[in-house]
């Protein structure tokens, strides 16, 4: 048998070299999230405490929270949730259940993806000719409607893949029991596939609690505690854009110190959404 | 008899109403559902249709010239995109030259290479991180990392390639720390996780009997790699890749806070630019002319028209793979 030394060698060094690489990618990759997650906690902590509950934006050099601002997303991102979710969820369910190889659901779904994936400050763009143009002034409703449009593509999509994986026997027991379709839905799909839809809304929630481009068109900002959904609203993201470009001191603390409150915010929702979406298929 | 015959029609009557009732609740219910399903399809229509009026006074005033002019002056009400498509094209091809190597490098070492017990936790660590918001390494790009690349990186190299011919324009000026070049590389950060898990997802659907296989005949994991997982996932990784590039193209936050916000081409990678979305985010609020106001919707409108082919062709991408796999 004659071996050939010189392929075989070579095969192996490449073979080295594509690991060492490869290790090198993973390595390279870690070490800059790492670097920002560090970045984040080292500047966030430094600046966190209870006056960021409880005290307002301040102006430049004096003490302040950031009360009004998460009071402003928790609001919006609430109120985007309440109106988009169930949208969301009817329309996934038509996709599922009504239309599955249909053309309007084909073209449902191919839009509905793009949406998915849409720029949101182009989002930002159509409400602020939809809600702020007509109405004449930046609004908190304006906010609540761009995020509702951010959460219905995520929530359309999620509905309709957990909906997909409700086996069709358990769909067609119920009918030969004679339940209507509404039955079988509400009653039987719904309730199969609950945890997966649950998950859609909470990733929906993290993907909007961090949206900054959209809302600088249409909640704008505001330095005061403001209920009024007809005025303009501060919320986290909005506030951490103004207050890190600024040259202020302490004004970058806090705006390091909603960057941290944000991504907790976005991570707790993730695992949450994470752990549940795991129940599901155990 | 007769009884019997009655009390089974007034059964019968019951059933039907029952029966009708129910299906007037179905229609209702379906076509609630389907209303909904309409309803995504108006919100893109609604998208287009008013990115379209917006960008009419622009488009009256400039015409094609819009696409095609550099020049960006308020004061004058003259408005031209093209410093801002270039910024955008150029950071989007800088993030992905470096995300999708390395992205797809995490994404090998995750299912190839990975000790077993890490696999997991490193997987939802990187899942995680491809949900963080991109306001949030717009922010260390700006306090953080542009201050360290300009000493540590702009300035050595800017020193090594100042006398070479090419080199010497691509990476001359000033060594601001913000600018195109940091832009591209923060983008890049942030689409790498996304990459990463993307190309994961599709790899983890090679079928080990194919893997198998040829590790069987003698394959090296490289050539396995190389000649059998990445042929097989082909054009998940490409439809994925090209998600990444749709993200990156309409990134906003992370691009603004660190580009620099100049409406100039230069020669330099290194010089302060814009892109689409930073021109938007930075001047819609303080537009005061409605010319103004129009030109930086005409810029949204180019915006979802180049991320719009970009994703549409990413879709069938995909799709075409899942079509691949029976599913």
């Amino acid at each position: 048998m004659v071996v050939n030394r010189a392929l075989y060698f070579r095969r192996r060094l490449a073979n080295s070299a594509f690991i060492v690489l490869s290790f090198s990618a993973a390595l390279f990759g870690l070490a800059w999230l790492g670097f920002i997650l560090w970045a984040l906690l080292s500047n966030g902590v430094a600046a966190l405490g209870p006056h960021l509950f409880t005290e307002t934006t301040p102006p430049p050099g004096s003490q302040g929270g950031l009360s009004n601002a998460i009071f402003g997303s928790v609001v919006m991102s609430l109120g985007a949730v309440v109106i988009g979710t169930p949208i969301g969820i009817f329309a996934g369910t038509y996709l599922a259940e009504y239309a599955r190889y249909g053309k309007l659901a084909f073209v449902v779904r191919f839009v509905n993806d793009i949406l998915l994936s849409a720029p949101s400050i182009v989002l930002g763009l159509f409400v602020y000719e939809l809600v702020v143009v007509p109405m004449g002034h930046f609004s908190a409703i304006a906010g609540i409607v761009v995020l509702a449009v951010i959460v219905i593509p995520v929530v359309v999509r999620t509905t309709e893949n957990m909906l997909l994986l409700v086996p069709d026997s358990l769909r067609e027991a119920a009918s030969s029991l004679g339940a209507p379709r509404n039955f079988v839905i509400k009653l039987v799909t719904w309730k199969a596939a609950r945890a997966g839809i649950i998950t859609g809304a909470l990733l929906a929630i993290a993907r909007i609690s961090g949206e900054t481009a959209p809302i600088l068109f249409t909640a704008l900002n505001n330095n005061f505690m403001s209920t009024d959904l007809t005025k303009p609203m501060a919320s986290l993201p909005a506030v951490i854009f103004q207050y890190a470009i600024s040259p202020y001191e302490d004004w970058h603390d806090l705006a390091w110190a909603g960057a941290l409150l944000v991504t907790i915010t976005v991570l707790t929702l993730s695992i949450i959404a994470r752990i549940l979406g795991n129940q599901k298929r155990t | 008899m007769t009884d019997i015959s009655l009390s089974q029609t007034a059964d019968l009557t019951v059933r039907a109403q029952t029966a009708r009732r129910a299906g007037a609740g179905d229609t209702r219910f379906r076509l609630t559902s389907m209303a909904a399903a309409i309803l995504v399809l108006l919100i893109f229509a609604g998208v287009i249709a008013s990115l379209i009026l917006g960008s009419m006074p622009a488009f009256k005033a400039f015409g094609f010239g819009f696409i095609t002019t550099e020049a960006w002056s308020p004061a004058r009400d003259r408005f031209g995109a093209l410093g801002p498509i270039y910024g955008t094209l150029v950071t989007s091809a800088i993030a992905m030259l470096i995300a999708l190597p390395v992205g797809i490098g995490i994404a090998i070492f995750l299912t190839e290479l990975c000790p077993r017990m890490f696999r997991r936790p490193v997987g939802i660590a990187i899942e995680l991180l491809a949900g963080i918001p991109s306001i949030i390494y717009g922010i260390w790009g700006l306090f953080v990392f542009a201050p360290w690349f300009q000493g540590a990186v702009q300035e050595p190299v800017m020193n090594a390639v100042a006398d070479v011919p090419v080199l010497g324009t691509l990476f001359g000026g000033a060594p601001y720390g913000i600018g195109i070049f940091t832009a591209g590389l923060i983008l890049s950060i942030m689409i790498l996780p996304f990459i990463a898990a993307v190309t994961r997802d599709v790899l983890e659907t090679v079928p080990s009997v194919l893997k198998e296989a040829a590790y069987g005949v003698g394959a090296t994991q490289w050539e396995v790699i190389r000649k059998v997982a990445l042929p097989f996932a082909r054009n998940g990784v490409v439809g994925g890749a090209m998600l990444a590039l749709g993200r990156a193209l309409g990134e906003t936050m992370a691009v603004t806070f660190v580009i620099g916000n100049a409406h100039r081409i230069a020669p330099s990678l290194f010089a302060p630019g814009t892109s689409i979305s930073a021109a938007i985010a930075n001047e819609f609020t303080e537009a005061t002319t409605e010319v103004y106001t129009s030109a930086l919707i005409e810029l949204g409108l180019l915006l979802f028209v180049i991320t719009f082919i970009v994703l549409a062709a990413a879709q069938l991408m995909v799709r075409s793979m899942e079509k691949g796999q029976g599913k």
